[in-house]
């Protein structure tokens, strides 16, 4: 008979100060990372809805049910806050912040009052971003991109958007000092380098390049918004400047963002394999090193974006072949989570469908960034539709889908409560196809040379665009399932114990939802490696 | 709320990561430096002339001792010599102040010749000496801006020493505000040069 | 690493300090006198190899890295490679259009 009183609440009701200001004021890392998810999520279905609606425009060539203008900002607008206020912090700000500090064995990250300033970091550049589509003469039109000389030029809110995107690049930044500093000094007692979780190893990574990459965005955005106030002619090659140096500055940062995106998300996946095939992680320095390893080759590759710029042939020549080496780790990854499954005791639970259809996905994703690589390829491939299903394929087939994994995974933990399995998986069966028939649509359209941000298209390109977005609305009602899932689940699912799943790590290892200070009085002390299931016996629920 | 815990090591290095990303917010100013001054040798010479060489250095010299007063200010404080920490950092104020001022005049008169982003003189001069004074205005300009912030800051602390709130047991503050303020002047020992002494 | 070990750093004697001061003052003197001799392009590396002189001192000893732990300096080190690759390979570019 399951059990559906949630007795003991843990952290949302054991807190200092009651009320909403407990939460608003809390420095309690479990806090603050369910306020994130909150936001987090509702930020994503704003995005997924624009996204919704660039597709029902291109259901037909022309205009269908908005004006090129309107297009513009529609896609800016969905790439904005999908890259900056969903991908972005997803995963680090918050299931980093839920979870690092309990899988260190720790009771809370090293600055938690800056922990709580990184989230109004991000409240404040969410209102921003609100205020900028909004206000004024609307919504920027430019791309999430911001390219000189038209987003110098343009009256649409470019400099207020500029501003939301610097402070949610302060959120990250903050949050990246935090994770880097708990790693190194809190510790518990027992836990090595090689006994951390491989979402501690991933989350490390990711931290260090926030630290050093998001900075170089805030300059370029600081300098976009002194010269559309001051016209100084930065990048007027007229006035001495080079438009290609903005992209340069610019890509210096938004290439290693990508592996801002992912690396938490291939960290969320070396979680679950293990615990679902009931092996340990194979080739865990492997895996741990190839994570910082792509955080430094993802520093090397940026102007591979900018084949088609008019920088130098020699320039060229370096970024394509610096970007096939970085591929090399990620396949390193790919390798040993398949290696993990064999002779494996699988379970396909909700979690573990996700990180096989992430793996699936991304490795479509990475093929895909190989072909761009080459810089003969991506001449023609540059600005096309192959282009849009590629990123698509890494960042929502990727890192979309190691979300909705962690969200399956640890929603459990950290709710107390188990959403319904069934329905789980028929909605990530309609999401897995509903998402492949979209973007592998693309990929072919792409090929076949139709150009991304046109509202409009050659009436060759019809066919694939009618199929992709139909495919659009099989994910729409895939998510909507999930969503409602999970939130059922949340409310009034079948209440769980410590260790639902059978995992190994410290997060396992106390109650559902934890208590404030995680580990009670008792700091921990850990003598057993992060996937070592001997012994360890899943709760029933 | 949080547990409380106290890491003194790790406050400081989270400092350290947090200066590195100035750092790295002032090296795309200087990358666009080196590009432009690669591509107009000449220009950025003339342009350098333009500059007045004594107020740069006076204010070179201004930070590089406001940079030793506030070191001198930790050692003071963890000797227990609170007297002495908090007139050291009054006076590692005063310098910044100083600095402020001395930018106002040079600035003052450089906008009065009509030097200023964006103006029309300036664009006259050609695209060599627009590029350098552009870079000049945003770098500097950023510089004074964390000049600013850096002294508030050791304001702010040298109060909580006062206070009592900073002691000879607890100082990390008093540190993490120092390290901010041998940012600001490291950033000028760089600025110095490559705007005012190119020949 | 356990946070409860804190060993309290010693503290820089004034006079460190204040001859380091020495030194920074003379390296400024030396930037201006040797920016007014014509080198020709050696003027701007000199130009940074001093201020990378200056900038050490101020480093190690004013901001007490030469005290701090190894991961410190580590820190350091990832700082100085990421922007030598940052501006390396932008001049890939740059030197060759």
């Amino acid at each position: 008979m399951t059990e559906t009183t949630l007795t003991n609440k843990g952290f949302y009701t054991d807190s200092p100060r009651s009320g909403i200001l407990g939460w608003l004021l809390s420095t309690d890392h479990k806090r603050i990372g369910i306020m994130y998810l909150c936001c987090i999520l509702a930020m994503f279905i704003v995005a997924a809805c624009l996204g919704l609606l660039i597709r029902l425009e291109l259901i037909a060539p022309g205009v269908t049910i908005m004006k090129a203008q309107t297009y513009n900002a529609t896609f800016t607008v969905h790439g904005i806050i999908m890259i900056f206020l969903f991908i972005i912090p997803s995963v680090p700000a918050a299931f980093g912040n839920l979870v690092l500090p309990i899988q260190l064995g720790a009771r809370d990250v090293s600055f938690p009052k800056v922990n709580l300033l990184s989230w109004y970091c991000y409240v404040i550049g969410a209102i921003l971003a609100v205020v900028a589509i909004f206000s004024g003469d609307g919504a920027p039109d430019t791309g999430w991109t911001f390219y000189v000389p038209f987003s110098t030029q343009t009256h649409t809110n470019v400099s207020l958007a500029a501003l939301a995107a610097f402070m949610l690049g302060m959120s990250s930044i903050l949050t990246g000092i935090n994770f880097v500093t708990t790693i190194h000094r809190l510790r518990a007692k027992g836990m090595t380098w090689g006994r951390l979780p491989m979402f501690v190893w991933s989350l490390y990574a990711t931290a260090w390049i926030q630290v050093l990459a998001t900075p170089m965005l805030g300059i370029t955005l600081v300098l976009v918004i002194l010269e559309r106030t001051f016209g100084a002619g930065l990048f007027d090659a007229a006035r001495g400047g080079d438009p290609v140096m903005f992209q340069h500055l610019f890509w210096i940062y938004s290439h290693p963002a990508v592996y801002i995106m992912i690396l938490p998300g291939m960290g969320v996946i070396s979680e679950i394999i293990p615990t679902f095939a009931r092996k340990p992680l194979f080739g865990y320095w492997a895996v741990a090193v190839s994570s910082l390893t792509i955080a430094f080759a993802g520093s090397l590759v940026w102007a591979h974006h900018m084949y088609t710029s008019g920088m130098s042939d020699f320039a060229i020549l370096v970024f394509s072949f610096l970007t096939f080496i970085v591929a090399i780790p990620s396949a390193i990854k790919v390798f040993n989570w398949i290696t993990t499954l064999y002779k494996g005791s699988i379970q396909l639970a909700p979690p573990m469908l996700f990180a096989l259809g992430f793996i699936f996905n991304f490795s479509i994703g990475g093929l895909g960034g190989l072909a761009l690589g080459a810089a003969a390829a991506d001449i023609h491939l540059h600005d096309t539709y192959f282009v849009v299903g590629h990123f698509h394929y890494t960042m929502f087939g990727g890192l979309g889908f190691a979300f909705f994994a962690a969200l399956h995974y640890w929603l459990p933990k950290y709710t107390g409560r188990m959403y319904n399995h069934r329905i789980a998986v028929i909605a990530f069966a309609l999401l897995f196809v509903g998402f492949n028939v979209t973007y592998m649509a693309m990929q072919a359209v792409g090929i076949q040379g139709m150009p991304r941000r046109y509202y409009d298209y050659l009436p060759e390109f019809t066919t694939l665009n009618v199929v992709a977005t139909l495919g659009s609305w099989v994910m729409a009602i895939g998510l909507i399932m999930m969503f409602y899932n999970l939130w059922r689940g949340v409310r009034k699912g079948a209440v769980v114990g410590n260790n639902p799943w059978g995992a190994a790590t410290l997060e396992w290892q106390i109650p559902s939802p934890p208590p404030m200070d995680n580990f009670g009085p008792e700091d921990p002390v850990v003598t057993k490696g992060p996937y070592d299931f001997k012994g360890v016996v899943a709760d029933e629920y | 709320m949080s547990i409380e815990h106290r890491d003194d090591t790790g406050a400081r290095f989270g400092m350290w990561l947090f200066l590195y990303t100035e750092v790295i917010l002032f090296s795309g100013l200087f990358i666009l430096y080196a590009v432009s001054l690669a591509r107009h040798p000449h220009e950025f010479a003339e342009a350098s002339h333009k500059l007045n060489i004594y107020f740069g250095t006076v204010n070179t010299l201004v930070l590089l001792t406001s940079s030793l007063t506030i070191a001198l200010a930790i050692t003071a404080i963890q000797r227990n010599k609170i007297r002495q920490t908090i007139i050291l950092s009054v006076i590692t104020i005063v310098l910044a102040i100083v600095f402020l001022i001395n930018k106002y005049f040079e600035w003052s008169a450089e906008i009065g010749h009509g030097i200023y982003p964006g103006s029309e003189h300036l664009a006259e001069m050609g695209p060599g000496i627009t590029v350098f004074f552009n870079l000049y205005y945003f770098t500097a300009g950023l510089h004074g801006l964390h000049v600013l912030i850096g002294s508030s800051l050791i304001g702010v602390v040298a109060i909580l020493v006062a206070k009592g709130k900073v002691t000879s047991d607890r100082y990390t503050l008093l540190e993490n505000s120092a390290l901010y303020w041998h940012l600001v002047d490291l950033v000028w020992i760089f600025l110095f040069p490559l705007y005012y002494l190119i020949l | 690493m356990s946070a409860h070990e804190e060993h309290k750093h010693e503290p820089v004697p004034y006079r460190t300090f204040v001859l380091i001061w020495v030194a920074l003052l003379i390296l400024t003197v030396v930037t201006v006198v040797v920016s007014r001799i014509h080198l020709g392009a050696l003027n701007i590396w000199v130009a940074l190899v001093i201020a990378s002189c200056k900038s050490s001192l101020v480093i190690f000893i004013f901001m007490h890295l030469k005290q701090e732990s190894r991961l410190f300096k580590l820190g350091l080190l990832t700082l100085l490679v990421i922007l030598a690759i940052f501006v390396g390979l932008t001049f890939t570019d740059i030197l060759y259009r």
